[in-house]
Formats: structure tokens, C-alpha cells, sequence
């Protein structure tokens, strides 16, 4: 058994030692908002937090995730109220949404240390995170939205 | 900006029918005869909404949500027509039945094609109106007056005359008793509500909070998960013989079987399927693409491209014509690759089969194909098979295939137990069915004053329709020269050849098809044309396009927004481009710089649409801006190649997409025409990449006759 603390609640998960956090989330703590899209932290998908840091829950075994605090997309705001969220859905930004729950846990992470993060500095924190379906421009507002306390 | 909202609970509520509650209650598929239910207390006048004697509207969409927003357009425009609060309406999937749900156009319950919207507009409309009629006739006998008497606002018919008033609820039981009217009365557009208003995506909460729930993230009771290896040739391969010893001693395996596509190696979780997937010893028979590769496909493509092919379009005597103008002659090859659609999520498909029937979860764009073709596999009727589409993450054409349907059948009815086949990225780019890669011959010839005489275009490749059956061998495929055979500028001769050449790699419908790759080609020999004759890009384009009004002014609109001949700062070009494709009209203006280290950057594209009408405006513009990143993409990076049967490329790292940090300005002008409605998943990506290599020639001299764009295509000349 490995001992975690996810979305701020211990968890015990009876895992091989090498599986991917991805997979934990995802199959054993049936967190499903944490998403696969390429596992070589290519795309930015399962991006989660650990210990406030954006990792890349796909490449990052169970043993590594141990101890530390995890948060996932379900677990960003109680209410799923975070600015971030709000800001999403006014700047309708996702369309098939499949990426966003790895765009907002990267956004997240580059608020809580840049509270008001100029053009380059979210390209370079958003730089991991794929969106095939092409909602940058959105994403870039909607973190400047958010940033600016909701306005647009 | 500002847009109609939905409460919160009542966007938890959308979202649930939506996806988030697909796993807790499916519903079992309505029969044949959805549109007359007998269930006493609803009023059903037809299967795209009902209402209960508590006024509760529920609306049900046929058409897969992907990203492209129909799961609220839909909606929208039911609501509209039969003229209720479309924040208090419930949304709900259509299960698959394509007697019921099928595609007023084509028939069949399959969504590519951009066809949500453009061939659904007319039967929506009227499905609300008749409702909204019909209602208005049960008050109207109800209080013994005229129908013409009465009006609606949203859930309730009123006689202002009388000042009495009667929910809808109020009215189901006789509403239910009257005829349903065929051509009911449908509201001007001055009378809308909601169609032509922007209004928030019933779907992002749930996609903003971790809650869609995609074809990745269904969970049955006693789901086993499996992960397949795949051939390693692209096609045409088989299974000599395997070894499932080691992969049986990973921890969590259950089963190995062997299926059309591979071995299935079946564990408990994701991870142990993956990785009894690598324990695996499977010997193969490569087949007759063993041999296959890129170099061979150009080679031949070569040599083809000299023998005559069908016609495909033909205009006066183009070949005279190239002989006798008084003009420059120009002669030009152009070549496109392979490429992949790279849906965010993988492929996969859940399945439960037992002698009664089949129950599949499945992310498809096309959940009557997915029915047909598991009755066929598990040997049941269509009828017998439930069908929950799920959320898709991502399209693109990828998910009209049944492949992954195929996957998921076979190996839940060989183990036994319902089961989630997931596919990995590399199991993604290395099984697809590929935009086809093609080659091109052009040739021009233009008069003493730059006009142009002749307009001569033989392309060779692959038949995308004829490869799946759905056109005749012999024949033009439709698919291979659509934004080619079309083109729209007034040449006296034009003659479009089609050569076919098929190597059997898996070909499919790759947003936009065979507009992606033609109008790239058109459009830059237009563009050669121009420079040919000493004329702007725009203006030649503009006089040429006499007879193609629709074209023409999206072109003006498109150059106007952009400020089309205003000066720029050095070292920044302008490119322009028109297409037609899936019903709608689109020119692009990209602004690009190149940096003297060969870096480009696309500052700025302008886009102007015309789609007939814009249901909701703000969701054109999401798909012109997702249209040119998908363009972008392709024209930057991708190919997809082929040595020894194999595809060489495998994920993110080798098959890249564009980032945030490329992402340029994209600013769209809707063009409000008024005509049919047009498609528009696809109209947004043709003439991107022209626009771009347009304005790359301006800056460096060369044009560019191949993508993706090379390191020594920017170089200067």
C-alpha cells in the first residue's frame, strides 16, 4: 500500500510501485478529470500539482507522488469557483475540453507564483500544454481575465 | 464579452445530461417510434424535445458534442422555434437509431462533413415551430378562441385580448391530442431569441472542472481495460503466432486474446495492460505494404503524374489554349504529405456484449455506424445494440471510423466482460487514416495584359471515398478534388485532372479533406499567377471573381479588415487567400515576419466568413480560431512518412503541434449573407496555409510547393 494525499484527503492505494500517478488518479482514486494524451510529458494533459509545482502526472511514478500533497483539477476549488475556472467559462475557451483540466492546473500554478503574468511569462508556463483544437488566444485572455480579478 | 448565461445549477444540470452523469445513468434508447411515445403526461410531437406536465422541456441532440459546440446550437434553435427559456430546458444525447436521429441529408447518424448545423437548420426549426403551433392551438380550443387570437412568450401561450394565459405544461395532455403539422410557421428572423445571439456553451463548466466524462473516462461495473499491439505495418499485416507468457506474469493481466487489429492484452487497470502490452512476443506476417515507404510513394507519384488522368473539370480547351496565349506560360509542381488527426484523446471504445445485445460507450462521430457494425460482430440486430456517445475529445473526421468500435467489440465478446480498449499516442499516429498525401501539376498561360488563358491542373493520390467503398473505382473521387476541380476564378479554359493512386495506406476525412490540401495548391499558384503578371495578390483574385460573388466578398471583407495594402513595418508581408468548402466561404489575410535566423512568425490572421447564418456568433469565431491552429499546425510541421510499412512517426516529440507561444492574432468578420446555412468545423482551415506561404514569398522570393514548410524554404532567394 502507498500512502497519498490527494485533493487534500489521505488515500491508501494497493499500486506497483512504477504506475504512473496518471494511472492511480484516473483508475484507482477514479479521478478522471486528469487526462492522458501522449505519456512522455509531451502535451501537458495530466499536468496535476505537487507540493504547489506543476508536474506531469503521466511520468511521475506513485513512490515519487508519496507524502507530497497532490491536487488535481477536482480538487483546485471546493466549489470549482477558482478565478481560473470562472475566467474559463467567460472567455469560452474549450471546445472538445479534453486538454483544460491540464491548461488550468498549469495556469493555476503560474498565478499562485505570478499573480500577473505578462504575455511571455504565459507562454513560457504554458508552454507544455497541447490544445489541438487551437483555444490559445482564449486561454492567454482568460488568464489575463482571471489575473485582473475577473475582468476582461 | 458579454453573453446570455445560465445559472449555475442549470449549467451542472446541462452538463450532466451532457456527459458528466453518463456514467451513472445511461439511458436505454427510445424505440422506433420515439416521435408518438405513448408515455401519457409528455408531449412528443417529435423526437427532438418533449415537454412533461410540469412545463420540464427536454431537448435531444443527435449530433456527437467534439468541441465544435452543437450540443448548444442545437438547443438553441429547438428552443427558439418552439419558444421556451433555454436555460431551464434539459439537454440529452441521442442514443442510436438511425430511423429516428439520422441526418435529414444524408440518413445517416453520422456527423463529419461540418454537417451539425447545415443540415439540421430547416428540420430543427420546424420540429419547435410545430410544437410552438400545437400548443397555441390547445389554448386556443381551450378558451374557444381564434388561433390567430393567441401568441407565445417563453413556456406559456397567452391571449392578450382576454388577458389569460396557460403554461405549456398546462397544455400537454391536449396538445398531445392534435395533429402534428407539417409545415408549421416558423418565426422571422426579427423574432428570434436566441438564434444569432451569443450564448454560453451549456458544456464548459463540466470541461473546466475535471466532470466531462470522455470515452477515456467511462467506468462500468466489472470493466476490464485492454491495450492492443498493433501491426506494425500501417496496414495489411497479420498475427503469425504469439507468446503471452511474460505478459500473463504482469500483475493485474487477465487475458490475452488476439483481435483483427493485434493482441489484446486485458488487465484490471490501465498500467497493467500497458505493460503486459511490452511483455508481449508476437510474431508477425508484415504483408504486402512490408516493403512501403515514402520515397517509393513520391518516386512513383513522379512518374504518374505524366500519364493523362479523368477529368474532373473542363472548361473550354485548356490544352490549346496553353499553346497559343500570348502570355507568360508557367508550370509548377506542388506535393502534400500523410497526415494525422491527433484527437487530444486517444482512440478508445468500452463494450459489453451478451447474447442479448451490446452496449457500447463510445466518444464517436458517427453512433449509427458504431451500432451497425457491432451488430454485425456480436450477430444481433442493430436494435439490440445501445449505443451512449459520449464526450469526444477532439474529431477532426478521426472518429467517423469504426476501428476503435471494432477494437472494443471483439475484445469484450472474446473475454467475456465489458471492457475499455484505450489506445496509446503512438498506437494514435501510427494507425490512422491519413489525409492523403498527393502530387501536383499545374500548368498556366496568360494573356499579353496578365489574364489568364488557360488554367491546367493534374493531381495524382489516393481516393479517400473510393478506398472505403462509397464511390465507384473508375470514376473522379469527389473527396480528391473538391477545392480543386471547383476552382472559382474566370479562366476561359480550365482543365483538373484526377490520376488515382492508391498504395493502400488507410486514407480518411481530415478536417476540411480534400480542400486541406487543395486550395493550399490553388491558391498559391493563384498567387503565382498574380506576381507573373505584375498584379497584386488581392486585386487579380478580386477581377477573377466576377461570377463567384460569395467568394469575392469575403475576399474584400478579409483585405479590408486587414487593411490590405497599408504599409507595414520591414520585414512583415501580407498573404491572401479564398476557398469554398462544406457550404461556407473564407478568405485569410496572415501578417508574417522572418527573422534573419529563418525563425517565422505569424503575427496577425484576419479571416472573414461567410456561413449563411451564424447561429451563435461567438462559436464561428472559436472555430475560425481553432480552424487556423489546426492549418498552422500541418503547414509548420506535420508529415507523416513511411519506410518498410511502418510509420516513422509516434508522438508529441516527432509529430509535433503548434504551442501557445506561435498562437497569432486571429480576429474574424462575419459575413452575414443570409443564405443556407454553411458548414463550419472545416471552412476555417483551407486557405490558412496559403495566406501564410503567400505572404512567405513576398519575404523571401521562393515559393513554397511543399509542406510542411522546410528550413530552406526561408531562406532568401
Amino acid at each position: 500500500m502507498i500512502a497519498l494525499n490527494v485533493n487534500g484527503k489521505a488515500q491508501q492505494v494497493d499500486v506497483e510501485p512504477d504506475t504512473p500517478l496518471l494511472w492511480v488518479l484516473r483508475d484507482s482514486l477514479d479521478l478522471t478529470g486528469t487526462k492522458y494524451g501522449c505519456g512522455i510529458a509531451q502535451c501537458g494533459a495530466c499536468t496535476v500539482h505537487m507540493d504547489g509545482q506543476p508536474v506531469r502526472s503521466c511520468v511521475t511514478p506513485v513512490t515519487a507522488a508519496a507524502g507530497k500533497k497532490i491536487v488535481t483539477i477536482e480538487g483546485l476549488d471546493a466549489r470549482a469557483e477558482h478565478p481560473l475556472q470562472k475566467a474559463w467559462v467567460a472567455e469560452q475557451v474549450p471546445q472538445c475540453g479534453y486538454c483544460q483540466s491540464g491548461q488550468i492546473m498549469s495556469a493555476a500554478a503560474l498565478l499562485a507564483r505570478t499573480p500577473n503574468p505578462t504575455d511571455a511569462q504565459i507562454d513560457d508556463a504554458m508552454g507544455g500544454n497541447i490544445c489541438r483544437c487551437g483555444t490559445y488566444q482564449r486561454i492567454r485572455q482568460a488568464i489575463h481575465r482571471a489575473a485582473k480579478g475577473g475582468k476582461s | 464579452m458579454n453573453r446570455l448565461q445560465l445559472s449555475r445549477r442549470q449549467l451542472l444540470k446541462g452538463s450532466a445530461a451532457l456527459g458528466a452523469g453518463l456514467v451513472i445513468g445511461f439511458r436505454l434508447p427510445l424505440g422506433a417510434d420515439a416521435q408518438q411515445p405513448a408515455e401519457p403526461g409528455k408531449f412528443a410531437p417529435n423526437q427532438w424535445f418533449s415537454i412533461d406536465r410540469d412545463g420540464q422541456v427536454t431537448i435531444v441532440n443527435s449530433v456527437p458534442e467534439m468541441g465544435q459546440g452543437t450540443s448548444t446550437s442545437m438547443p438553441m434553435i429547438v428552443a427558439d422555434e418552439l419558444d421556451v427559456d433555454l436555460s431551464k430546458v434539459k439537454v440529452e444525447q441521442a442514443p442510436a437509431n438511425p430511423k429516428v436521429y439520422g441526418n435529414p441529408v444524408t440518413g445517416a447518424q453520422s456527423y463529419g462533413g461540418s454537417r451539425g448545423i447545415r443540415d439540421h437548420l430547416a428540420t430543427w426549426r420546424k420540429a419547435g415551430a410545430a410544437g410552438r403551433q400545437m400548443l397555441k392551438q390547445a389554448a386556443a380550443n381551450e378558451w374557444g378562441v381564434p388561433v390567430e387570437e393567441v401568441e407565445t412568450e417563453p413556456g406559456a401561450v397567452v391571449h392578450k385580448k382576454s388577458g389569460r394565459k396557460l403554461l405549456y405544461g398546462q397544455l400537454v395532455d391536449k396538445a398531445q391530442q392534435l395533429p402534428v403539422p407539417q409545415d408549421p410557421k416558423l418565426k422571422t428572423p426579427g423574432e428570434f431569441r436566441y438564434i444569432g445571439k451569443e450564448y454560453a456553451r451549456i458544456d464548459l463548466p463540466s470541461k473546466t472542472d475535471g466532470k466531462a466524462i470522455y470515452g477515456y473516462d467511462v467506468k462500468v461495473p466489472g470493466m476490464l481495460i485492454a491495450s492492443i499491439e498493433r501491426i506494425p505495418v500501417v496496414s495489411g499485416a497479420k498475427v503469425k503466432s504469439f507468446d503471452a507468457t511474460a505478459a500473463k506474469q504482469v500483475k493485474g493481466v487477465k487475458q490475452v486474446v488476439q483481435v483483427t487489429s493485434g493482441v489484446a492484452v486485458v488487465a484490471d487497470t490501465t498500467w497493467a495492460a500497458l505493460k503486459g502490452r511490452r511483455a508481449l512476443k508476437v510474431e508477425w506476417d508484415d504483408g504486402p505494404l512490408a516493403n512501403l515507404s515514402s520515397a517509393q510513394i513520391s518516386k512513383e507519384y513522379r512518374e504518374l503524374i505524366k500519364q493523362p488522368g479523368m477529368e474532373a473539370r473542363k472548361v473550354g480547351d485548356a490544352e490549346r489554349a496553353l499553346l497559343s496565349g500570348s502570355g507568360k506560360a508557367l508550370d509548377a509542381f506542388y506535393e502534400v504529405p500523410f497526415l494525422e488527426h491527433v484527437c487530444m484523446e486517444p482512440m478508445n471504445c468500452t463494450a459489453q456484449v451478451t447474447p442479448n445485445g451490446v452496449t457500447l460507450w463510445a466518444p464517436t462521430q458517427n453512433p449509427g455506424g458504431s451500432q451497425a457494425i457491432a451488430a454485425k460482430l456480436a450477430g444481433v440486430q442493430p436494435e439490440q445494440v445501445i449505443v451512449n456517445t459520449t464526450m469526444l475529445g477532439g474529431g477532426f473526421g478521426r472518429r467517423g471510423e469504426l476501428d476503435f468500435v471494432i477494437d472494443a467489440v471483439e475484445t469484450a465478446k472474446a473475454v467475456n466482460a465489458p471492457v475499455k480498449v484505450v489506445w496509446t499516442r503512438e498506437d494514435d499516429i501510427r494507425h490512422g487514416f491519413y489525409r492523403p498525401a498527393t502530387y501536383n501539376h499545374f500548368r498556366a498561360r496568360l494573356d499579353a495584359q496578365g489574364q489568364p488563358e488557360a488554367w491546367w491542373h493534374r493531381i495524382v493520390g489516393p481516393g479517400i471515398l473510393i478506398q472505403k467503398g462509397r464511390a465507384k473505382a473508375g470514376t473522379v473521387d469527389g473527396a480528391a478534388v473538391s477545392g480543386a476541380a471547383d476552382v472559382p476564378y474566370d479562366v476561359p479554359n480550365i482543365r483538373v485532372e484526377w490520376k488515382e493512386k492508391d498504395f493502400g495506406v488507410p486514407v480518411g476525412f481530415w478536417r476540411s479533406v480534400g480542400a486541406s490540401q487543395n486550395i493550399f495548391i490553388v491558391e498559391s499558384f493563384m498567387d503565382e499567377l498574380a506576381h507573373a503578371a505584375g498584379k497584386d495578390p488581392y486585386e487579380y483574385r478580386r477581377a477573377l471573381l466576377g461570377k463567384a460573388k460569395r467568394h469575392k466578398a469575403v475576399l474584400e471583407l478579409a483585405a479590408q479588415k486587414a487593411n490590405w495594402g497599408a504599409p507595414l513595418p520591414a520585414g512583415r508581408a501580407r498573404g491572401i487567400a479564398v476557398a469554398f468548402s462544406y457550404g461556407s466561404y473564407a478568405a485569410h489575410v496572415s501578417e508574417v515576419s522572418l527573422a534573419p535566423d529563418g525563425k517565422v512568425r505569424v503575427h496577425k490572421i484576419t479571416c472573414a466568413i461567410d456561413c449563411g447564418i451564424a447561429v451563435n456568433p461567438d462559436q464561428v469565431r472559436a472555430q475560425m480560431e481553432g480552424g487556423a491552429v489546426y492549418a498552422l499546425t500541418a503547414a509548420f510541421y506535420n508529415a507523416i512518412t513511411l519506410d518498410k510499412g511502418r510509420v516513422q512517426q509516434s508522438n508529441f516529440h516527432d509529430y509535433p503541434m503548434m504551442r501557445i507561444a506561435e498562437m497569432p492574432q486571429v480576429e474574424t468578420h462575419i459575413l452575414d449573407s443570409g443564405e443556407a446555412p454553411g458548414g463550419l468545423g472545416e471552412p476555417g482551415v483551407p486557405s490558412v496555409a496559403p495566406s501564410v506561404t503567400n505572404a512567405l514569398f513576398l519575404l523571401t522570393g521562393k515559393r513554397i510547393r511543399s509542406l510542411p514548410i522546410k528550413a530552406e524554404d526561408l531562406k532568401k532567394a
